[in-house]
């Protein structure tokens, strides 16, 4: 779901060939598991397909594909609506919220106040869950313990996330 | 939005509420423009990373400290220009305290601790006691009232703390770090009963917190960063809850 929105928070910083975004989005997003070129032209193309990205003309050169992408007006508009929402608290969420934050630093956009968003979110849902534990028996305690337990340790990533944008924006605008 | 902005926008009434306070430890600033401002009967939580002023708004909004520059309103009186004296009043008349340990008199017993703050506000001692024996059986504490609070264990102790804020009915708690000392179940049951007992008495609770399950149980949580009041949940404040 996030390479998409990924690729077009890359190309918001300027057109770029296939090439160059796999190499980005590996150095940032995809140190585990790189993205395959199948998956990026793939990309690319349902992207042109929608109107997001613009293909520019062929240029010369070895390699299957030496097209520069643009983002157009429509991909820029979903990118900025997609960066700006908070993600649904759930766990495991520390990927898609790690690639929204180093997108944000890469563009100069305001990545303290999406934490504090996503924070805010996050308190909202454990506020929801503590009022389950209040309410109900054993086991929805321990369902909502459960899923408290997961919130915090998000949070507390937040946290951590958020006293160390500084050197984070150094390292990104640097590279 | 600043909640102060918020409450005056919405018109709000607050019971506690600090407008641009400023305090520094020597050279060191603590708070740069903190802005709360707390509806009656509302539960809040103050969160932050350590040393960043959370403590010390709390310390203001308590009238233990009397900042320099900002103004502290008590239910609509200005409450950091006042005495010494006249806030230590206040502080013992309109306000209840729960802090992480050391609030109780070891020496004391649990009847005696809880009983303290009407005998100040010179409440006589039948009724003082009559009052503080009321509060055991809603914090599981009956048959506890003879013994010394330096013989309990920390949940035990916390429970006082929670009835001795309570009793006296003070416009509101101000609690730093109640379960701080204490494990997660026995956090979980004292933050239980100090929430559901301030909802029970109407009672507005400013809760200091690094933990955020503690913090979930309040109404409403404010982010403090670099002695300011940097964000916050939204939540409509003449709701109250």
């Amino acid at each position: 779901m996030t390479v998409p929105l990924t690729l077009l928070g890359l190309l918001e910083r300027e057109p770029s060939h296939g090439y160059d975004l796999k190499r980005d989005y590996d150095t940032y997003f995809g140190r585990d598991k790189p993205l395959p070129f199948g998956q990026v032209y793939a990309t690319l193309g349902r992207l042109a397909r929608d109107g997001k990205v613009a293909p520019g003309d062929a240029e010369p050169g070895a390699g299957p594909d030496r097209k520069r992408y643009a983002i157009t007006e429509q991909g820029a508009s979903e990118f900025d609506a997609w960066l700006s929402q908070p993600v649904e608290p759930e766990p495991h969420l520390q990927t898609v919220l790690f690639s929204k934050v180093v997108l944000a630093l890469m563009l100069g956009r305001p990545a303290e106040a999406y934490l504090d968003t996503q924070r805010a979110a996050h308190m909202q849902r454990m506020r929801e869950l503590t009022r389950v534990k209040q309410d109900g028996g054993l086991m929805d305690r321990l369902l909502a313990d459960h899923g408290l337990f997961h919130l915090d340790a998000d949070l507390r990533w937040i946290d951590v996330t958020s006293a160390r944008l500084g050197a984070l924006a150094e390292m990104v605008r640097a590279s | 939005m600043t909640s102060v902005d918020a409450a005056l926008v919405k018109g709000a009434r607050t019971v506690i509420e600090a407008r641009e306070v400023y305090w520094s430890f020597g050279r060191t600033p603590a708070l740069t423009g903190a802005s709360l401002a707390v509806a009656p009967g509302e539960i809040v939580a103050v969160m932050g990373p350590s040393g960043s002023g959370k403590s010390t708004l709390l310390y203001c909004l308590a009238g233990i400290l009397a900042p320099p520059r900002g103004e502290v309103w008590l239910d609509g009186e200005r409450l950091d220009t006042l005495t010494d004296s006249r806030r230590s009043e206040l502080r013992r008349s309109e306000f209840g305290f729960v802090f992480q340990f050391g609030q109780l008199v070891p020496e004391l017993t649990v009847a005696d601790n809880i009983a303290l703050p009407l005998l100040l506000g010179r409440v006589r001692r039948k009724a003082a006691y009559a009052r503080a024996a009321a509060w055991l059986p809603r914090l599981g504490l009956d048959g506890l009232d003879g013994r010394r609070t330096g013989e309990l264990s920390g949940g035990q102790a916390q429970r006082v703390a929670v009835a001795r804020a309570l009793v006296a009915q003070p416009k509101v708690v101000f609690a730093d770090e109640p379960t701080g000392s204490l494990d997660t179940l026995t956090g979980e049951l004292v933050m239980e009963l100090l929430v559901g007992l301030a909802r029970e008495e109407q009672t507005t609770v400013v809760l200091v917190t690094h933990d955020s399950r503690v913090a979930a149980y309040a109404d409403r949580q404010v982010v403090v960063r670099d002695g300011k009041v940097v964000s916050q949940s939204e939540v409509e404040l003449e709701a109250g809850r």
